[in-house]
């Protein structure tokens, strides 16, 4: 019974967290630590972290991770799977539309409008992720005179591997974790 | 549509090797997918990228996994979309289901906690290269219309903190308007 309950639970969160993975947490903790008790709220915060710390989408990171904490891997497929029918179900309804009726004139017209958004949308997120990186901070918070030289340093070499030499993507980003660590440890801040 | 079940292989391969190396948001994925669909294999246009995004963006559930299914299936049909998504759930499934069992150890590891602040400003530089391209191209359409939607849209999100959804919903309301005015005109020309 407790497998079925993490499974419908999931299923809901899959449901109801529109736009984005932060959306999915507080729908998490309403079930797994409000409604059902299957976890205290001190443990429901180590999640949140472990599942920030991993690579993978925050949702998929905690319904395996609350699945492996309260039922083993069983609960672990059953959370994760639960979590994904209803994107499966609703994109793939959206997919199919969407290369039916892409070439229509009209309808590119329309989609002609979102695309500018999404590229504002794709921007903002980089910038989120730069001020992160650069000052530890959010924008309302930044104070210019914490940036910090190592992360401006990496970032400015990485673009320019990137644009210059088109550099694999993946490479920079697990290369700039490398670098940057052990720049920070022969500082000796670590 | 075709199917190319030879392209299941790599379709699987790819997404299971971006799913395992995205650190961060959604968008960061959907930046290193437009980098490995569009400019490397070539299987989407970036126009078609763009889209997915917004379609993405607009459905319930995580953003990675709704971009799977949708590529998916355009290169394989249901099938295609099943072996994108398992591509893109099981190295978090498998890390996690590890790291669970000692997470302690994990959260408070001084050199993991480092390595993931620099990571930052590898990751920002890969949405950056992919940003300095797609606005470009918005630029080139040379629409004024576009233009400033994709600057209105950056600080109303980045700024002002307005919700990605807000954002793509207004911006349809745009594009149906924008349907309508280039309708009448062409009704116009016609009488």
């Amino acid at each position: 019974m407790l497998l079925l309950k993490l499974f419908f639970s999931f299923i809901q969160v899959g449901l109801f967290s529109v736009g984005g993975g932060y959306a999915a947490i507080p729908l998490i903790q309403e079930q797994i630590v409000n409604i059902h008790e299957l976890m205290t709220l001190e443990e429901f915060s180590d999640l949140i972290t472990v599942a920030e710390m991993t690579p993978g989408p925050i949702s998929i990171n905690s319904a395996t991770f609350v699945g492996m904490r309260i039922a083993g891997i069983p609960g672990v497929l059953l959370c994760t799977i639960g979590c994904i029918i209803p994107s499966f179900c609703i994109c793939l309804t959206l997919a199919h539309f969407y290369y039916k009726y892409r070439s229509v004139s009209g309808v590119q017209v329309v989609l002609g409008a979102m695309r500018p958004a999404v590229v504002a949308l794709i921007a903002s997120a980089g910038a989120s992720i730069l001020m992160l990186g650069l000052f530890q901070a959010e924008l309302q918070e930044i104070v210019l005179g914490n940036i910090r030289f190592v992360e401006l340093g990496i970032f400015i070499v990485a673009l320019f591997l990137l644009r210059k030499f088109k550099m694999n993507a993946i490479t920079i980003i697990l290369g700039s974790g490398v670098v940057g660590t052990v720049i920070y440890a022969l500082m000796g801040a670590i | 549509m075709k199917k190319d079940y030879s392209k299941l292989w790599i379709l699987f391969k790819s997404m299971f090797i971006l799913s395992a190396c995205t650190f961060g948001g959604g968008f960061v994925i959907v930046s290193l997918m437009k980098k490995k669909y569009v400019e490397e294999l070539k299987w989407l246009e970036e126009e078609e990228m763009l889209d997915v995004t917004a379609i993405t963006q607009s459905a319930p559930g995580p953003l990675p996994v709704n971009a799977s299914v949708i590529i998916g299936y355009r290169i394989c049909g249901v099938v295609g979309s099943l072996t994108a998504i398992l591509g893109t759930i099981l190295p978090p499934m498998v890390i996690i289901s590890i790291i669970s069992l000692f997470y302690e150890q994990f959260r408070t590891n001084p050199y993991i906690a480092t390595a993931l602040q620099v990571m930052r400003a590898g990751v920002a530089a890969v949405i950056f290269d992919v940003v300095i391209n797609l606005a470009g191209n918005v630029v080139k359409t040379r629409r004024i219309l576009y233009i400033a939607m994709m600057i209105i849209a950056f600080i109303a999100t980045y700024l002002l903190d307005v919700s990605a959804m807000l954002v793509i919903f207004t911006c349809l309301g745009i594009g149906l308007l924008d349907l309508a005015v280039t309708l009448s005109k062409k009704k116009g020309t016609v009488a």
